[in-house]
């Protein structure tokens, strides 16, 4: 059976392709090929480690393998990362089974033990895995930085190590792609206020275009990263309140009430319209968490959705008027 | 800085009965939401419960249930749009995608 040998030093290329994969680009493709891989020297004896074979997974486990003699056993999850593939089902039992029987692997260890990454278990039924394999399954620590210390530690992970967090830089690596996210809608918006413009008799101006884009980043990177200091639970309110900020300094700034360089309608559209924007958008950004249930969300949304079409609804009439009068 | 979600929402539940305190469901919950206490599994904050179902899928005395599936919103209203389950398969084939 054929085994791949790899590092734990990531190349150049690998920084480059992981910061492509976060702004979106080939985002999709980023993949190794599953098998079973060796990292130093492993022999029969050696740990095996379970992972995704979607590439920025696989880079973050290998670089923590400093000094280690492991063996990698990575399944095919179509390119996607430990947590989404088990809640999608490309990381689960099944696939497991067929990828041990696959490569072999009980002839390439001696022992009956595999390391599964702690988020897979949404997609895996462990006592269900020993049963038809005869391994056993020990759930690994959440990060991979922790799995020398975990290895160490005779294969027991600590409380700590069991939890997901979401701290600043967790959240900031994925602002990126809730940015790309927004922009084509973003671009539709624009062509529509430009086409409007031909005909209006107060057309929208610089003013227009920053208070919206202003509004975009206030629900696709402010609200992610100030998340958990922003007042409230549901993600639809923190956009919301990001949102209404925004808005409120940019008619501040433009001397409204008193001295509106754009009228009273128009200002009165931006209050309704554009925070209800930045709270779709930041409601959107729950998929991303790693903290809400689908009971929660469904239920933000059904008090929400209902209020943010009314609330664009009335503004986007407002702003419509606002260029006739 | 710890993040709390909306609260008494979740549909975990526990059946104390069948628990035989193996401490499997404490090995995978990615929020700390059990313990074992006195030999069983006690759940210590709901609140905290993603409903991911890491337990209820590893728990081999189906001692816990929850309805698993993804918490994100625009899974939610795909699945509204073609009548399908919400699934984070907004990332199948499409260049834009959530997770």
């Amino acid at each position: 059976m054929q085994i791949n040998s790899t590092t734990t030093q990531l190349r150049f290329n690998d920084i480059i392709g992981s910061w492509k994969a976060r702004w979106g680009i080939n985002r999709m493709n980023y993949k190794v090929d599953p098998g079973v891989y060796s990292v130093g020297a492993p022999d029969k004896e050696s740990p095996v480690l379970v992972t995704a074979n979607y590439k920025l997974t696989f880079d973050s486990l290998r670089k923590e393998l400093k000094g280690l003699d492991v063996w990698i056993l990575v399944i095919d999850t179509k390119g996607i990362n430990v947590w989404c593939a088990a809640g999608k089902g490309t990381f689960d039992t099944e696939e497991i089974v067929g990828r041990i029987g696959k490569m072999g692997l009980a002839e390439i260890v001696s022992h009956r033990i595999i390391v599964l990454p702690q988020l897979g278990a949404p997609g895996v039924s462990a006592h269900e895995l020993t049963k038809r394999t005869g391994f056993r399954v020990i759930y690994g620590p959440v990060r991979a930085k922790d799995i020398k210390e975990f290895l160490r530690a005779g294969m027991k992970a600590t409380t700590e190590m069991r939890e997901v967090r979401f701290g600043f830089v967790d959240r900031l690596v994925l602002t990126p792609m809730e940015l790309v996210g927004s922009i084509k809608t973003s671009v539709a918006i624009f062509a529509v206020m430009f086409l409007l413009n031909l005909i209006a008799a107060k057309p929208f101006g610089v003013v227009d275009l920053y208070a919206f884009v202003g509004t975009v980043i206030a629900g696709s990177v402010i609200t992610p990263i100030l998340l958990p200091w922003i007042p409230g639970r549901a993600f639809a309110w923190k956009g919301w309140l990001m949102g209404m900020i925004w808005v409120v300094t940019v008619i501040i700034l433009n001397g409204w009430p008193i001295s509106a360089t754009f009228g009273t309608i128009r200002g009165i559209g931006y209050l309704l319209a554009l925070p209800a924007v930045s709270a779709f958008i930041a409601m959107n950004f729950t998929g991303s968490s790693t903290y809400t249930s689908p009971t929660g969300v469904l239920k933000e949304m059904k008090f929400a959705l209902p209020l943010m079409v009314i609330s664009a609804g009335a503004g986007i009439i407002a702003l419509l008027i606002s260029l006739f009068i | 800085m710890t993040h709390r979600y909306l609260k008494n929402v979740v549909s975990l539940e526990l059946d104390k009965d069948k628990c035989t305190g193996c401490g499997k469901c404490t090995e995978v919950c990615p929020h700390n939401v059990f313990i074992i206490e006195n030999g069983l599994a006690e759940i210590i904050d709901r609140d905290r419960c993603m409903e991911c179902g890491a337990c209820a899928n590893n728990c081999p005395f189906e001692a816990v249930t929850v309805e698993p599936g993804v918490g994100c919103a625009a899974a939610i209203i795909k699945g509204w749009l073609t009548g399908s389950e919400p699934s984070c398969d907004c990332s199948g084939g499409d260049s834009s995608s959530c997770c």
